[in-house]
């Protein structure tokens, strides 16, 4: 067997394994994300009722909260704003990570440009590992749960975020907090998104609600204070936890249409290999009838010689 | 007539733990026990660990909800129980749940009183009285 076959059928033998490979991971990916769709669709009744209570205090109550209010530090020499993003653990997502990751450094770059320094707080290996290999400082990072996040880590990465909000300016604080996430849009799309997290933005919120109860008068017990305390961290930690419910769900599906194409140009490459496969065996034995033809008319010219 | 039902729904952060019309609703808040009736005045209020209790609009059926803190907000007939973590008595198991709480008073007890566990023993708390209550009713 000629060299040039060998090679060929064990090109086609390694990408029909990267084949099976790829399958698979479609598959996986794709019952996962039916789960990670219900959990982000699950999770939308809470996070829209925290909405509604946050604009209901936010649109009632005269009383600056520290989180709702930009920080008043003019002694400040610059400001500084975290910027968190939220990535995959793990390749194999097509573009899922460097989408986020080409958001988040434009998004840096833009706060840089507004004279202000910025934190980074990554989520995700990938991300980590973006900063690391760059000398970045990382001012916190979590991994481990991209594809099937826990409201637990949730409130981790929110309770970190609030801390390091609330500390004055002076001991490290953060002024601002950015999220760079990737919104499933559908199982087709998903586009990264920036939102700035604190000081508060509550369009997102404003817009669901209708004017009637947005503006009806609310009363807090025991008072508007209180209530807006308890109410900012929980509404924080639904915000991130709806953000790593929506990069888990894009991340899946992102996945899952790269691992197809992965699968469907294997197949095209074990056709173009088998093709060429048979090419080179047809003209080995062509060659192999050649050489029998030439040695069994030299034999015959030989004994005619005699 | 519609003006005299309420609307409640309890949402937790994974998922609509409960959700129909009720009669009234009870829960607990930093204030004290809070009664919810139809027409009540739009509140909102900090809720402490606690068996919120739901009359559901057939008169009969009591729904107990094992709450670990969070918020009631009341507007328009609409009510809304949100709590990171709430669970429906009838999914909660009084022996475990006190297991927990045994566990959560432990920690405490050893000084240990980070968030972590307060939050714990606040989970464990709320289960038992919400299984505690609803063993009672039955």
């Amino acid at each position: 067997m000629g060299a040039g076959l060998r090679e060929l059928r064990q090109r086609r033998k390694s990408v029909t394994s990267t084949k099976k490979i790829t399958k698979a991971m479609e598959l996986i990916a794709a019952s996962k994300i039916i789960k990670a769709q219900h959990a982000a669709n699950e999770a939308l009744p809470y996070t829209r009722e925290l909405n509604r209570a946050v604009a209901a205090v936010a649109t009632r109550s005269t009383w600056p909260h520290p989180m709702t209010r930009p920080k008043n530090e003019p002694d400040a020499p610059h400001k500084r704003a975290a910027l968190i993003f939220f990535t995959s653990d793990r390749g194999m997502n097509g573009a899922y990570s460097s989408n986020a990751i080409k958001t988040a450094a434009r998004m840096a770059s833009r706060l840089r440009a507004e004279g202000k320094e910025v934190k980074r707080y990554a989520v995700g290996k990938k991300g980590i590992d973006y900063l690391a290999f760059r000398d970045m400082e990382i001012e916190a990072s979590w991994s481990g749960f991209s594809d099937s996040p826990k409201y637990d880590n949730a409130r981790d990465i929110a309770n970190r975020l609030i801390e390091d909000f609330l500390k004055p300016h002076e001991e490290g604080g953060v002024d601002e907090i950015w999220a760079v996430y990737t919104r499933m849009e559908s199982m087709l799309t998903q586009t990264p998104r920036v939102r700035r997290l604190l000081p508060l933005e509550v369009v997102e919120g404003l817009r669901e609600i209708d004017p009637h109860t947005a503006t009806a008068l609310y009363d807090f017990e025991p008072d508007p204070e209180t209530v807006l305390n308890e109410l900012m961290p929980l509404y924080i930690r639904s915000r991130v936890w709806f953000y790593l419910l929506q990069s888990a769900a894009s991340q899946l599906a992102s996945q899952q249409r790269a691992m197809k194409s992965a699968t469907d140009n294997a197949e095209q490459l074990i056709e173009d290999l088998t093709r060429q496969e048979n090419q080179a065996r047809q003209s080995e034995i062509t060659q192999e009838i050649n050489e029998i033809v030439g040695g069994a008319s030299a034999l015959s010219e030989s004994q005619a010689a005699d | 007539m519609a003006d005299d039902t309420l609307f409640v729904e309890v949402v937790c952060a994974d998922g609509r733990v409960w959700e129909g019309e009720a009669r009234s609703v009870v829960a607990r808040t930093t204030e004290g026990d809070i009664g919810i009736l139809p027409r009540h005045e739009p509140i909102l209020s900090v809720l402490v660990p606690c068996a919120a209790e739901i009359l559901t609009t057939t008169g009969t059926e009591r729904e107990i909800v094992a709450i670990d803190g969070g918020f009631i907000s009341v507007a328009d007939n609409r009510v809304s129980l949100i709590s990171p973590h709430a669970a429906l008595a009838k999914s909660i198991s009084l022996y475990e749940a006190e297991a927990e709480l045994a566990k959560a008073q432990a920690a405490l007890n050893q000084g240990d009183i980070d968030d972590e566990t307060r939050r714990h023993y606040n989970r464990a708390l709320a289960q038992v009285l919400a299984a505690q209550k609803a063993g009672g009713k039955r």
